[in-house]
């Protein structure tokens, strides 16, 4: 499989990542021989092998139930870009 | 044509835990926004996520309440998208491998059962909240809510009609509240509902092109917007038209659904195993305990009231609707023994009205279990009627005392003394001799009215029956 420079395009778009025009035919080249590894990787027969969802061979600690943070709201806003209110001030999302 | 409609709900139940899913932030409703909002919950480079196990234990008695598979393992995973209340830029959500998979729900609609799979219910986050009114080309954004867990139940496509939707979604909301485990108020958004909804001509094996519906928080409105849509549907096909892929959002106002946003690009979540969360997994002691803690469920609950309270179905049903409800009937009927009938009546009737009329949890009621079961033993050893029986219990209500003190203190003790109830009937009789008169050439109607003039001589205090027998016995002039 082999990406172009519109699954480029698209890709960038959705990680929100800027890819200047001169970029993509390299982006798309270097990308396609990732997933040229990955077809590779996956012509290996794994028959009857479990899927494998971290490399560490352990499971999950825990935390207990328990409100241990405490309010840092003017911390945390005074180094956001904007904020009013208590509430973090963003560009307008709505359509 | 006939049409079949078919419905699948997607249902978001916000688990009653004190701290967040991945942080030691507080889930509590109503603060100061983002006064509740951790490094974590902000997404600060570097924190890591540590997972609370109340919610784990939760989504496992949720699991073992539907008769589903409690996987042992499950794998938390990234869901990638952009939006300013999701500061990550994804959510941390559980894909290929949730924690419960394929349960079950019986619901009753006219009388017909049916049984609802669960295909899953996984955990994941909640997001944070966008204020888009207050703030001129900007948003606000209030990230107390972003972290709290989140339980996402998965129906299958099994439900027929909007109302059939509507009785899962209330058995649902019913069971969760039970379980203690969400709180179940739509208002605030602990308990929240998308429904995939699609036609196919009646027959037809392969489902239509559904349409997920949002924004239909309240019962009524699941079912209206579900009924709006499913004539949309079949009006756009029979003009000759095509259902589209697409999110719908419900307006109650105009009671409609209008698209939401066309989602070519956005649909790309990207889903992958999140490296920073090692497997969920859970002990078989773990959920041998948690199987353990497992308060009586609702069916089951139902069917004692039926067996063990000679109860009907439908009062059974009303009574188990809400297990603090449940709660108190039996608390009143242990306080007053062989009165489950009267008692039930009682709590299904006044008090429940009362506290509709005072928006009151039954918890709050001022009429306690106990106090209303010493105003049923009251009725049942004939000391008041249950006419008189309403004024004391509103009594009760304004916060007058107990049953006891409340007849004490207004005398309103019923008159069962024979001859004291006689005396009001010679009296009646002798000033009302053209009813008297026509009663006895055959009027027997009028019996009601000697009936209603003894009660209002006795202050609505006499016996009833006694009234009756006697009265009878008087009119009739046969010699007492």
């Amino acid at each position: 499989m082999s990406l172009d420079r519109t699954d480029v395009e698209r890709i960038a778009h959705l990680a929100r990542l800027e890819v200047g025009e001169q970029e993509l035919a390299a982006y798309a080249e270097t990308l396609s021989r990732i997933l040229g590894l990955i077809e590779q990787m996956n012509a290996v027969d794994t028959e009857g092998i479990a899927p494998m969802s971290h490399p560490l061979d352990a499971g999950m600690r825990f935390r207990a139930d328990e409100v241990t943070e405490t309010d840092q709201r003017e911390v945390f806003q005074s180094i956001a870009p904007s904020a009013q209110a208590g509430l973090y001030l963003v560009p307008k999302v709505i359509e | 044509m006939e049409w079949e409609t078919v419905i699948g709900l997607e249902v978001h139940v916000q688990l009653l835990t004190k701290s967040k899913l991945f942080s030691g932030s507080s889930t509590r409703f109503g603060a100061e926004p983002n006064t509740q909002a951790c490094a974590v919950d902000i997404a600060l480079p570097g924190v890591l996520p540590v997972m609370n196990k109340e919610a784990a234990r939760m989504a496992v008695k949720f699991g073992l309440a539907v008769g589903a598979t409690i996987n042992r393992r499950s794998v938390f995973a990234r869901k990638n998208y952009f939006y300013p209340d999701l500061p990550k830029g994804y959510q941390i959500s559980q894909y290929e491998l949730p924690v419960v998979q394929l349960g079950r729900l019986v619901i009753d609609v006219d009388g017909e059962r049916k049984e609802i799979g669960i295909t899953r219910a996984h955990l994941e986050e909640d997001a944070g909240k966008s204020l888009h009114e207050e703030f001129e080309g900007l948003t606000g954004i209030d990230l107390n809510r972003a972290g709290t867990p989140l339980l996402e139940i998965v129906s299958e496509p099994d439900m027929r009609s909007a109302r059939e939707a509507v009785a899962y979604l209330k058995k649902l909301h019913v069971l969760v509240r039970y379980l203690g485990i969400c709180d179940g108020n739509m208002q605030e958004g602990s308990f929240r509902c998308d429904a995939n909804v699609s036609v196919r001509p009646k027959g037809q094996h392969a489902f239509g092109t559904r349409a997920e519906l949002k924004n239909i928080n309240s019962f009524r409105f699941v079912e209206k917007a579900i009924e709006y849509e499913i004539a949309r549907q079949i009006d756009l096909i029979e003009g000759g038209g095509k259902v589209v892929q697409e999110t719908r959002l419900y307006d109650s106002v105009r009671n409609e659904t209008r698209s939401m946003r066309s989602k070519e690009e956005a649909h790309d979540y990207r889903y992958f195993p999140d490296p920073d969360l090692l497997p969920l997994q859970l002990e078989a002691g773990f959920i041998e305990e948690t199987a353990k803690s497992l308060p009586e469920l609702p069916d089951a609950k139902r069917e004692r009231f039926v067996r063990e309270y000679g109860l009907t179905a439908y009062d059974a049903e009303v009574l188990t609707g809400a297990h603090e409800m449940a709660d108190y009937y039996e608390a009143a009927v242990g306080a007053a023994p062989g009165q489950s009938k009267l008692t039930a009546n009682w709590v299904i009737g006044d008090l429940s009205g009362y506290l509709n009329r005072d928006n009151l949890e039954v918890a709050a009621a001022p009429v306690t279990a106990d106090m209303l079961a010493g105003l049923i033993r009251r009725i049942a050893d004939n000391t008041i009627s249950g006419k008189i029986a309403k004024e004391i219990f509103e009594a009760m209500w304004g916060g007058e005392g107990d049953a006891d003190a409340v007849i004490e203190k207004k005398g309103l003790r019923q008159i069962t003394d024979g001859s004291a109830i006689e005396r009001a009937i010679e009296d009646i009789m002798a000033r009302n001799p053209k009813q008297l008169e026509q009663y006895r050439c055959g009027q027997e109607k009028l019996f009601g009215f000697f009936v209603g003039q003894v009660m209002k001589a006795t202050q609505g205090k006499a016996n009833p029956a006694q009234v009756n027998e006697l009265l009878r016995k008087k009119l009739s002039g046969t010699p007492a």
